[in-house]
């Protein structure tokens, strides 16, 4: 069985599958994907519980990536999506056509994980991607 | 605290210096803003210099070396692209505290060259799988955000790139003195939708400078015909937002720094004859339009399309060219926005002169998040 890291720390891969992690406040319901010592929203430095993130949100905004850092493919669409349970999360819109006509602001998408490449050591990573749902 | 003017400003005519160091054109624009300011070296009581990408990153003791070393404090200051205007604010803030009558305050910037952000990172670099990183994507997301919420357009966007080229055909200082018709600016590379090569901010490098000093020391020098008085200097950084993690928020920050400002200064945004703001994309300069409230929600669309943000129009913007055509040398810009600002309020911007202009408005705003208002008022 091949083994996968994570594109991200909110990545998490688990033997049943891959999820997106995150940690919610429990003072102001903030929904956290990155490490913190406290609550960037409000500071608490207790009750930041993990939680598993809502597999489906609405597109917030996007961009048509034509050019990008040498080595990079494109063209790809960087999108940031609200998710159902307030996690906001950005990352690669796919199985859309590269032209704003098929790219509708608020579309309802969907996580998917798929393979996102191997690093320089080798080691093979697992991302999620956004589809439209 | 008592009041800070600037006396003498300057700017280097922003390019590329093939071998320079950030030292040498931070010099090179401290002599000409002391030249205007009538003072040496010796006059000068504390150096702030802001540079953001030197490797070892001692400018200010750089341009010592370069046109006097004599002791005195020098700091140096990296605040993404409000290096330039924390650098003016700390010099000013010395003089308020009482701590000196003269100060000097430097923005030198000798920049790489290619696509800015990104970076090295540890594993798999995320670019292309987790969206995009690149300034021209992330201020494209910031700008569809405005679209998805207010309707602003491609071609609005594009506008602004119209309007600011056409502004530095009227400026021998900017990088670019070059018109560029709408059908130009949309028909070019796209870069990250909706940003066109001709929509993103032109990678140069250069060097700005300010002598500030306190209300008794220019009276003193009888340099009050010359000075612009600092009304308004704030300095504001992103407050969470949902949406933090996931977008670099160039909004909030921006509202914040604008709000302190015309609080401090004690005026409206109504009141403002002209304003250089951080197009350091064309989808970015729609944003600020309503973030500085020179115009109400959803109405940056508007602006754009009626003329009001041209020269001409009800409040000029970015007359001097702007990011997008004067050039964008990171650390400088903050204080090369305040040397436009002065130029007009001094009635001495030639043919890009906002007629009559009293009070102007800079900011800048660098990804992290940092933003800078300053309000600046002719002093006579
Ligand atoms: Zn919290």
């Amino acid at each position: 069985m091949v083994e996968y890291r994570g594109v991200a720390p909110w990545v998490v891969i688990e033997d049943e599958g891959a999820h997106v992690q995150a940690r919610r406040c429990s003072r102001c319901e903030a929904m956290l994907t990155r490490p913190s010592l406290a609550c960037p929203s409000c500071g608490a430095r207790e009750g930041l519980a993990p939680v598993r993130v809502a597999d489906r949100g609405v597109l917030h905004s996007y961009s048509i990536v034509h050019r990008s850092f040498p080595g990079v493919t494109t063209p790809f669409i960087s999108a940031v999506v609200d998710m159902e349970d307030g996690t906001v999360l950005k990352g690669n819109l796919r199985g859309v056509a590269f032209d704003p006509e098929a790219i509708r602001f608020g579309m309802p998408v969907r996580l998917v994980f798929d393979e996102a490449g191997v690093d320089a050591k080798g080691d093979r990573y697992l991302s999620y991607f956004f589809e439209a749902a | 605290m008592r009041d800070v003017y600037i006396v003498g400003i300057d700017m280097l005519k922003f390019g590329r210096f093939q071998g320079a160091t950030p030292g040498e054109l931070g010099a090179q624009a401290a002599l000409l803003a002391m030249d205007e300011a009538g003072v040496t070296i010796h006059d000068i009581q504390a150096l702030y210099s802001g540079n953001q990408f030197d490797v070892v990153g001692m400018v200010a003791q750089d341009i010592q070396k370069q046109i006097g070393q004599t002791g005195i404090p020098a700091a140096n200051v990296k605040n993404a692209c409000a290096t330039g205007a924390t650098a003016f604010r700390e010099a000013m803030y010395l003089i308020k505290a009482g701590a000196a009558e003269v100060t000097l305050a430097v923005g030198a910037e000798v920049m790489p060259r290619g696509l800015l952000g990104g970076g090295e990172t540890a594993g798999l670099n995320p670019e292309g799988i987790l969206g995009s990183a690149s300034m021209p994507a992330v201020f494209a997301e910031a700008g569809q955000a405005y679209a998805h919420e207010h309707g602003a357009t491609f071609e609005q966007f594009a506008k602004v790139s119209v309007k600011n080229h056409h502004h530095s055909t009227l400026n021998p200082k900017a990088m670019y003195q070059k018109e560029t018709p709408l059908e130009e600016v949309m028909g070019a590379e796209m870069i990250a939708y909706p940003n066109t090569k001709l929509m993103c901010s032109v990678n140069v490098d250069g060097a700005a400078a300010a002598v500030l000093m306190s209300g008794d020391e220019v009276r003193r020098r009888g340099l009050m015909d010359q000075a612009v008085k600092i009304r308004a200097s704030a300095l504001a950084s992103d407050p969470y937002t949902p949406r933090n993690l996931a977008m670099w928020d160039i909004n909030a920050a921006t509202r914040l720094a604008a709000e302190a400002a015309y609080e401090q200064a004690g005026v409206g945004p109504d009141e403002v004859d002209l304003v250089e703001l951080h197009d350091c994309f064309a989808t970015a300069e729609l944003l600020h339009y309503e973030n500085l409230k020179l115009c109400g929600v959803g109405e940056a669309g508007r602006m754009i399309d009626t003329g009001e943000t041209a020269l001409g129009g009800r409040v000029p913007v970015n007359v001097s060219g702007g990011l997008l055509s004067k050039g964008h040398p990171i650390a400088a810009t903050g204080i090369a926005n305040l040397y436009e600002i002065s130029t007009h309020l001094r009635g001495k911007a030639d043919r890009r002169q906002v007629e009559g202009a009293r009070l102007g408005l800079a900011h800048v705003v660098g990804l992290g998040t940092v933003a800078a208002v300053h309000i600046l008022e002719k002093a006579n």
